[in-house]
């Protein structure tokens, strides 16, 4: 786009300046009420090329678990890249509920919207304590200024011991982080992704590297946090994906090859074909 | 929370003993050298003084690098940029304080410009007759350079040794600029020949030792200030960002805020440094802004140990005081014993001197 053209737009006269428009809260402007939470429509993306994405659409439904499958380059991680504002597509539109286009937001806009990322390899601040860990992550004003001057409230702290518990890491909150074997680094990280309230949670292989025991209560963990909050979980590990998932998504080449339960996946030929390789 | 507190205060003894020592020596150096006569052996030699005073003002240098290196792992290789910026502001108020004792006794140009056959005084140089407008500047101008500079380096995401680069460039093209005469800071000769500081002689015992006790008093409020930002939330984001940027990203901080706030900063407590600097120097000039004098300076904070803010207070004082030592005996070696111990450091020290005092400490324990 042109400069000038990018000045006609914003000279629009059927709408308001963005920096005139109300300040609103996500849950003000985020609207479920026609059931999907996140609709991806022919989004595609190239790397030099390559489409890591090509015309994928999918939506999510508000409170749903699912889990997304497919190969190596089959575009799982680029598909969360995309939605959280990481990657910009070269076409295509995600929305947030019915009226938030994500295109036009930032990573950390997006996450304070309530969309939480869970990376595939842990991810935590080493050098800090499990409980410094939550406390950052914490929905609340995070401008400069404000983090300077702020201190931990009792509410804040209910908050923490309460996200402790379902993570299962009480007796660690004063650990360093980096100390923590790698399954509790993973459900910390789940943690810091609860402390933000989340409407909808992106968890990219969650039982990577973990011992079956670990593996087990990741699932517990997963599955009693539907409902409340919408989760996509991509993941490898088939037993795993049996044991939680509802629905499923077979992705292929940047799109979906099918989706529905998992025997209905399985039994698909197609995806026998490309997937399951028999 | 107290039990952090006080675990954190446990933790700081080094700085709190560093705080009581700035506080002893900015008293008690003064008293020794203008009260003690020279004959006592307890007397201080204005020499000493100055030196000393010296050393501070890099401390305070390193501390400004290690608020960014150490915490928020932005390793700039461009301080001295802003260290120098800061000095040249005060020199520019020490050359108008000259007025018509220059060499050439014009009331209004310093000599330079008489020199350079300019009539009048460039637009630049209004207001540095005032002391007031000239410490505004050694905050102002650093301060927006570094906004600057950082806004498009952090935006765009430039980090690494990409971003360490880039502000060797930046002090580079500043030292070039600087000594061009066009440009009426002197050219390469800089500014000298100052005679005094708000109405006191440079010259003065007495001068000297009030700017000695300004740099200790400086440094440590400089210090308590550098504990209160790490010790904040905002602290705890911005090493946060050091050790998993992407991730403080996605729990939706605005990362390139946080580096630009600090950034800022950390350009104006170095300002504040090369403004103490020059008036005990009693010259500024280009090479200050050479890039071989911002990356000794990132080897300070190395050697006394990054991510401890005394750490790298020590480093400076320490380096210096075997620079000062070493180039009195052997001049040519000083650049290998520098290259040496900074090698050493790395591989032996990982967390500088501070290192091995806290292993000490810990073995004790």
């Amino acid at each position: 786009m042109s400069a000038l053209d990018k000045l006609r737009q914003t000279m629009r006269r059927d709408q308001v300046w963005n920096c005139m428009m109300p300040h609103y809260t996500y849950e003000d402007v985020l609207d479920t009420r026609k059931g999907p939470i996140l609709y991806l429509e022919d989004v595609t993306v190239s790397f030099d090329g390559f489409k890591a994405l090509d015309a994928l659409t999918l939506d999510i439904n508000d409170g749903e678990l699912r889990c997304i499958i497919g190969a190596n380059g089959a575009g799982k991680t680029t598909m969360m890249d995309v939605i959280t504002g990481k990657t910009r597509p070269d076409e295509g539109s995600v929305y947030y509920g019915q009226r938030i286009d994500l295109l036009r937001l930032s990573e950390p806009e997006i996450a304070a919207l309530g969309i939480g990322r869970k990376f595939q390899k842990p991810t935590v601040f080493e050098h800090h304590s499990v409980l410094i860990n939550l406390e950052l992550s914490m929905r609340m004003d995070k401008r400069v200024w404000t983090t300077l001057f702020s201190k931990m409230t009792g509410e804040q702290r209910d908050h923490i011991d309460e996200v402790l518990q379902i993570i299962g890491l009480q007796e660690e909150y004063h650990n360093r982080a980096g100390l923590l074997s790698h399954g509790q680094k993973q459900w910390l990280e789940i943690g810091m992704l609860l402390m933000q309230d989340p409407r909808l949670l992106l968890v990219d292989e969650p039982v990577a590297g973990m011992t079956g025991q670990e593996t087990e209560r990741t699932a517990e963990l997963l599955t009693s946090l539907a409902g409340k909050h919408s989760v996509v979980v991509v993941e490898h590990d088939m037993e795993f994906v049996r044991s939680i998932a509802r629905t499923v998504t077979v992705l292929h080449q940047g799109s979906v090859l099918a989706q529905g339960d998992m025997d209905e996946v399985q039994n698909d030929p197609r995806v026998r074909e490309v997937y399951l390789g028999s | 929370m107290v039990k952090l507190l006080q675990q954190y205060f446990q933790r700081d003894r080094g700085g709190n003993s560093m705080l009581g020592i700035l506080l002893f020596i900015s008293v008690m150096v003064p008293v020794l050298n203008l009260v003690v006569p020279e004959s006592s052996v307890f007397h201080v030699s204005t020499y000493t003084v100055t030196l000393i005073g010296k050393y501070l003002t890099f401390a305070l240098l390193a501390l400004a690098v290690d608020l960014i290196w150490g915490y928020c792992g932005i390793m700039s290789l461009g301080h001295g940029a802003f260290f120098a910026l800061g000095g040249y502001a005060m020199g520019m108020y020490l050359m108008r304080q000259i007025g018509d004792r220059g060499v050439y006794g014009n009331p209004e140009l310093p000599d330079f410009m008489v020199f350079l056959n300019w009539s009048e005084l460039p637009w630049y140089w209004s207001g540095f007759d005032m002391f007031w407008f000239a410490m505004l500047m050694v905050i102002v101008v650093p301060g927006l350079l570094a906004f600057v500079f950082g806004w498009l380096a952090f935006r765009s995401r430039v980090t690494g040794v990409y971003l360490s680069i880039i502000t060797q460039a930046l002090t580079y093209a500043l030292m070039l600029a600087f000594f061009r005469n066009e440009m009426g800071f002197g050219g390469n000769n800089g500014l000298t020949d100052f005679k005094d500081i708000l109405g006191y002689s440079l010259q003065s015992d007495f001068t000297r030792a009030s700017l000695f006790a300004a740099s200790a008093i400086i440094l440590a409020l400089a210090y308590l200030l550098s504990r209160y930002i790490i010790n904040s939330k905002l602290g705890r984001v911005v090493v946060a960002i050091r050790d998993a940027e992407d991730r403080t990203r996605f729990i939706a901080y605005r990362v390139e805020y946080y580096k630009l706030w600090l950034f800022v900063v950390s350009a104006i407590l170095a300002g504040m440094a090369g403004a103490l600097y020059v008036p005990q120097v009693g010259i500024i000039n280009p090479g200050e802004f050479s890039p071989l004098n911002s990356i000794e300076l990132v080897i300070w904070v190395a050697i006394g140990g990054r991510g401890t803010l005394y750490g790298a207070v020590a480093g400076a004082v320490l380096v210096n005081f075997s620079k000062t030592w070493f180039t009195g005996i052997l001049p040519e070696g000083w650049i290998f014993a520098l290259g040496a111990l900074f090698v050493v450091v790395t591989i032996y020290l990982p967390r500088g001197l501070v290192g091995i005092m806290n292993r000490k400490q810990a073995a004790q324990t």
